[in-house]
């Protein structure tokens, strides 16, 4: 089908199911719509403001996680484990900006993203190494990961990085943070970070051997095998602690860059929202830069609808569900499995 | 008391998958009572034929009748409503189910353990045989699990059974006993379809026989009106035979110079298949046969001087470019999604380093797509047009993804060529352009390894013929009976 | 003595829903379905369970719970059975509708500030009188009655796998959809009634945290239970007794923290309340080395 060959075409029908499950929405549950949509348009780009701190803010995280999440779905590996990943990455980052080493600021910046991925891909080996020697499913080893990193994060704020009154269950405030890159505004240089692993992923994927070989295990890990001689074992444990490790460093940027500190809710379902976002850009890293935006303005324009037209915010959820729900009706109604074979194995 | 066996009808049937016809206007009448054998080569359309009757299947055209009517048998339970069991090749029993729950499988109510076991029992008694109930599956042998199918039929009292290969895997002892009970079985007003491929089985036990070929019936008649021959000749059929092979000057019998790949004592082992201390060279400027039935080992063979299968003991030798073409391209040589430019650049894939540099494949893709004549967009355009290398796989036809499969592989002049009957499913055109590219290979100094379910194929194109059975190899005649006999073991 | 009584009361209250969730993804597992999406179910039972309990009672709320977590079921069911797709993506999206409209209809139906309302709740019923006996009595046989049912469920469901057609149809469903076709069993009709009976017995285990439990509705209550289902079939090697026995250690994790903390124990609670989660990675492994779930699990979509 010719908008599979076109990526931009299938971004402006993604931003259109995106836009069209909104308006449904509020139009079958009797909001005004028009206060709604103003509402939710001020809180994502009304404003130099709205557009700078609000919505490129959350589209960080989305942008990591989602070429995270991306790139595991592209050699068939299931990660819904970003979540966990996000955390423990979050708390090495914290832990390393907490050791006050006496070092310039932006080597101990390097150092907390180096080990915040250091801490998601060993995340990620766990899973990734049940799968290759057992097969176990990385669904559910991934699932069970994330709430052992919740347990363990929620362990570090009550106990040895808790913050010194010893009231609140957070670390203490980093001093180390990401420059912000637009003074004035909360966007930080993470922001400069996400484009460029997003960039990195694209030009990887689709011009290195190595990344044609994840396309090939990801099509038909049989054939890639059997015709390419690929070793699709070693691969695929590969790429899914690649993507552990950016999801990872996503967590250590977040800490960094906007909330200063770790604690429990650090990430409010990241993880299942980049899913969407890698599946709605078609698994594109380009793609993934525009989708994660496009849902960070709709969470930014989910609060504002919410403070200004009483429109409840979780409806970001439920338009993220109708996105994926269609994206699969429309992939199953046009036999084209594509989706479902990146992930079957 | 037992319903009267109806008398079973397949009339005028056709089957396509994809591009491949399997059953071209095919016809079998059972008769009440009587045991009817459907003979015919691998991939004659035989399984397709009876999967049709029992509702796994459903034919593009003509129709199943029952006593004169025609009836929608539209899934195994239909089926077993009207009567009919069949009993599989494979896929038929679960192996983390036991005997017994395996036996009692799609019937309703209360699943009493004991009485079900005595049932089981009874009909394994009848066939000569005995089972431990609460064995699972999967520990059963093949001959075990084969009698425990058969059993399951039964225990759905059936009037029609049919059976598909029944006695592949079983010794000659069992094999008899089976044909014997199945004697039993038609002589009290029932009736059963014997697929198979062996003739003296067929001849031995049957009432009625129908040959299938590519498809089609193309003998129907009395067991005792037909004669081995006339039986042999309609399944192995004539063929236009090609332009005769050019040969190289050097006869192949006697290997003096370096073989191109060579086992010595190789015992290799996969899920379904073994090889056993097989010894073979294979000859530069040859086309080496390959012939076996399902499980014989040919398929593991193959692999292995692919080296895509590892040996778990003995030495093999290989050359270091090596072309492979498996039977099932879509699952094994294609990433059918892709661009004809990424299967292209598939062969070579998992040591290449460094960045791909598309243009190059691009443009090696046309060229390819032009020397293969390999059609992949409109009808009539040139071949290797601009912009054909960025077709996805899957919109080529069947014929042309071989096409482009031979292409990549032996776009480097691979010294051995692996090829699984490369020629299965095309038209004659199709095929033929096939084997004139293998023969133009081996006429550059390569040699190649060609399995084909055809013994006609197999004489045509190969100097030399090699016959798998249960893991091990041998040297052949290049004859129809000769092949013939090889693949069932017989001398 | 009373800190173990205690302990064992808190352990059985809160394995009940897990035990009831978990039950119900065994059976919809043993058909060969992995359904992601039963958090949905649960959350969207606790959500339905709310409201008709508001109305009718608590008893009628269980029932409006299997309802709720029914919806989602159909939604599930329709996308992994009808549509044949991907099991895993269609759970997925299963569940964040449900977190997504379930929140948005408290919101709208019980007010912006979260919901403080005192359902009517569930009596604890004596069981046949033996409440009466001394230390255990009065914990272990005077709990709401879904505890009962639940076990009840537990038992029920192995006689009925390993004794009865239906059952053993089930299993060779979740085990080869070919092998079941050829025998004749409708593959599909038995994983929808699968999905069906499983997500209604997920919805009411989330009317049991509103009914039994908490007493209230609040968003995203059912915190990752539904997840913990997925995970307890897996611990309890996809046999109903085992699952119960699986359903108890979770709810003896939750119990144990308030014990320790009461105690005053050194070791991290955190470290409990993860446990269980490190043990069924554990089980995961174990049982993919010896083949245990159901072979067809995850495999029935795109055609195979």
């Amino acid at each position: 089908m010719a908008w599979r060959a076109y990526p931009a075409i299938q971004h402006v029908i993604a931003a259109g199911i995106v836009a069209g499950t909104t308006v449904a929405f509020l139009v079958v549950s009797g909001y005004d719509l028009s206060a709604s949509l103003s509402a939710l348009w001020r809180g994502a780009f009304g404003s130099i403001d709205a557009v700078l701190s609000s919505t490129l803010v959350r589209a960080i995280p989305l942008v990591m996680l989602g070429i995270g999440v991306a790139v595991a779905f592209r050699v068939g590996v299931f990660n819904v484990g970003g979540d966990g990943q996000f955390l423990v990455g979050a708390a090495a980052g914290t832990w390393i900006a907490l050791l006050d080493l006496q070092i310039p600021a932006v080597l101990t910046v390097c150092l907390a993203l180096c080990a915040g991925a250091f801490a998601g891909g060993l995340w990620g080996l766990l899973p990734a190494a049940l799968r290759l020697r057992w097969g176990v499913f990385e669904v559910l080893s991934t699932l069970m990961l994330n709430f052992i990193a919740a347990n363990f994060v929620s362990y570090l704020v009550r106990g040895p990085l808790q913050e010194p009154t010893g009231i609140y269950p957070q670390s203490p405030t980093v001093s180390t943070q990401l420059p912000v890159i637009i003074p004035g505004t909360r966007l930080h240089a993470g922001f400069i970070i996400a484009l460029l692993c997003a960039l990195t992923a694209w030009v990887w994927i689709s011009f290195h051997a190595s990344g044609f070989r994840t396309r090939l295990t990801g099509a038909n890990p049989t054939a890639a095998s059997s015709a390419g001689l690929i070793n699709t074992g070693r691969l695929t444990l590969g790429v899914f602690i690649a993507s552990a490790a950016l999801c990872g460093a996503a967590g250590a940027i977040e800490v960094l860059g906007v909330t200063f500190a770790l604690y429990e809710n650090l990430s409010p379902g990241y993880g299942f929202t980049a899913v969407v976002v890698a599946l709605l850009a078609g698994l594109h890293p380009l793609g993934v830069i525009v989708c994660a935006i496009l849902l960070a303005a709709l969470d930014a324009g989910a609060a504002a609808m919410q403070r200004d037209a009483g429109v409840p915010s979780v409806t970001a959820w439920i338009v993220q569900a109708f996105v994926v729900l269609a994206i699969l009706a429309t992939a199953a109604l046009t036999r084209r499995q594509r989706l479902a074979r990146f992930v079957s194995r | 008391m037992r319903r009267s066996t109806p008398t079973l009808e397949l009339v005028a049937v056709s089957k396509r998958f994809g591009n491949l016809r399997a059953l071209d206007d095919a016809h079998l009448l059972l008769r009440p009572g009587s045991v009817h054998a459907l003979l015919g080569e691998n991939g004659a359309g035989k399984t397709t034929l009876m999967r049709i009757a029992y509702g796994l299947l459903k034919a593009d055209a003509g129709s199943v009748q029952l006593d004169g009517r025609s009836v929608d048998i539209a899934s195994p339970a239909v089926a077993m409503r009207n009567g009919i069991a069949m009993v599989q090749q494979h896929f038929s029993l679960i192996p983390a189910m036991t005997a017994v729950e395996n036996f009692a499988l799609g019937k309703r109510g209360l699943f009493i353990q004991s009485r079900e076991a005595k049932r089981l029992q009874e009909f394994a008694t009848q066939l000569g045989l005995s089972f431990a109930p609460d064995a699972r599956a999967n520990t059963l042998t093949a001959a075990e699990q084969q009698q425990l199918e058969i059993a399951k039929a039964l225990g759905r009292e059936c009037s029609v059974l049919i059976l598909d290969e029944p006695t592949a895997v079983l010794t000659p002892l069992h094999a008899a006993s089976l044909l014997r009970w199945l004697r039993e079985f038609a002589d009290q007003g029932r009736s059963a379809v014997l697929i198979t491929h062996k003739l003296r089985d067929a001849v031995a036990v049957a009432d009625d026989i129908t040959v299938l070929r590519h498809g089609r019936s193309v003998l129907t008649s009395r067991a005792t009106d037909a004669t081995e021959s006339d039986l042999l000749g309609a399944m192995l059929g004539t063929r236009p035979t090609p332009a005769a092979p050019q040969r190289r000057a050097f006869a192949v019998t006697t290997i003096d110079v370096q073989p191109v790949a060579s086992l010595a004592s190789v015992t290799a082992t996969d899920r379904r298949e073994q090889l056993l201390e097989i010894s073979l060279d294979v000859a530069p400027g040859e086309i080496l046969g390959v012939a076996g039935l399902d499980g014989s080992g040919h398929r593991l063979l193959l692999r292995v001087l692919a080296g895509r299968r590892a040996a778990t003991r003995g030495s093999v030798v290989l050359p270091t470019k090596i072309a492979f073409i498996p039977e099932d391209r879509q699952r094994e040589a294609l990433a059918t999604d892709l661009p004809l430019r990424d299967n292209i650049a598939l062969r070579g894939a998992g040591t290449r380093r460094g960045w791909m540099r598309w243009r190059y494949w691009s443009a090696r893709t046309r060229k390819l797509l032009k020397e293969f004549d390999v059609r992949a967009g409109t009808p009539g355009a040139e071949r290797g047009a601009e912009g054909d290398e960025l077709f996805p796989a899957n919109a080529l036809s069947g014929g042309n993804q071989q096409k482009l499969v031979l292409a990549r592989e032996l776009s480097d002049q691979p010294e051995l060529i692996v090829a699984e009957n490369p020629t299965r499913g095309l038209d004659v055109q199709a095929a033929a352009g096939i084997s004139t590219r293998l023969r133009a290979a081996r006429d550059n100094g390569g040699a190649v390894v060609f399995y084909s379910s055809d013994i006609d194929e197999l004489i045509a194109e190969c100097d030399r013929v090699l016959v798998a059975y249960f893991g091990r190899v041998r040297l052949v005649e290049k004859s129809r009976e000769a092949i013939g006999r090889a693949l069932v073991g017989a001398a | 003595m009373e800190l173990a009584a205690a302990i064992l009361e808190a352990t059985l209250r809160a394995a009940t829903p897990l035990a009831l969730a978990a039950l119900g993804e065994l059976v919809i597992e043993r058909s060969g379905t992995i359904n992601i999406g039963l958090e949905g179910s649960v959350l969207a039972g606790a959500f339905a369970g709310a409201l008709v309990a508001q109305s009718l009672g608590a008893h009628a709320g269980l029932l409006g719970g299997a309802a709720g977590g029914v919806f989602f079921g159909v939604v599930f069911a329709v996308f992994a059975i009808g549509l044949r797709t991907d099991q895993v993506i269609a759970g997925t999206a299963v569940t964040l509708l449900a977190i997504g409209l379930t929140g948005s209809l408290a919101r709208s139906l019980f007010g912006s500030e979260g919901l403080a309302l005192t359902l009517p709740m569930l009596p604890a019923t004596s069981l046949f009188g033996l409440d009466r006996m001394p230390i255990v009595g009065g914990v272990l046989f005077a709990q709401p009655y879904v505890l009962y049912v639940t076990l009840g469920l537990a038992i029920g469901f192995h006689v009925w796998m390993t004794r009865t057609h239906s059952g053993l149809s089930l299993r060779a469903v979740g085990e080869s959809r070919q092998v079941a076709l050829s025998a004749g069993i409708d593959a599909d009709r038995i994983r929808w009634i699968a999905i069906l009976v499983g997500t209604a017995m997920a919805g009411m285990s989330g009317a049991v945290l509103v009914v039994a439990q908490a007493g209230t509705f609040v968003e995203g209550m059912s915190a990752g239970r539904g997840f913990i289902a997925i995970a307890i079939v897996a611990l309890g090697r996809w046999r109903p007794l085992p699952v119960l026995a699986a359903a108890l250690l979770f709810g003896g994790a939750s119990a144990l923290q308030f014990a320790a903390q009461a105690v005053g124990w050194s070791l991290p609670y955190q470290a409990l309340l993860a446990a269980p989660y490190i043990v069924a990675l554990a089980v995961l492994v174990a049982s993919a080395r010896g083949g245990l779930p159901p072979a067809a699990l995850g495999k029935h979509s795109h055609g195979e």
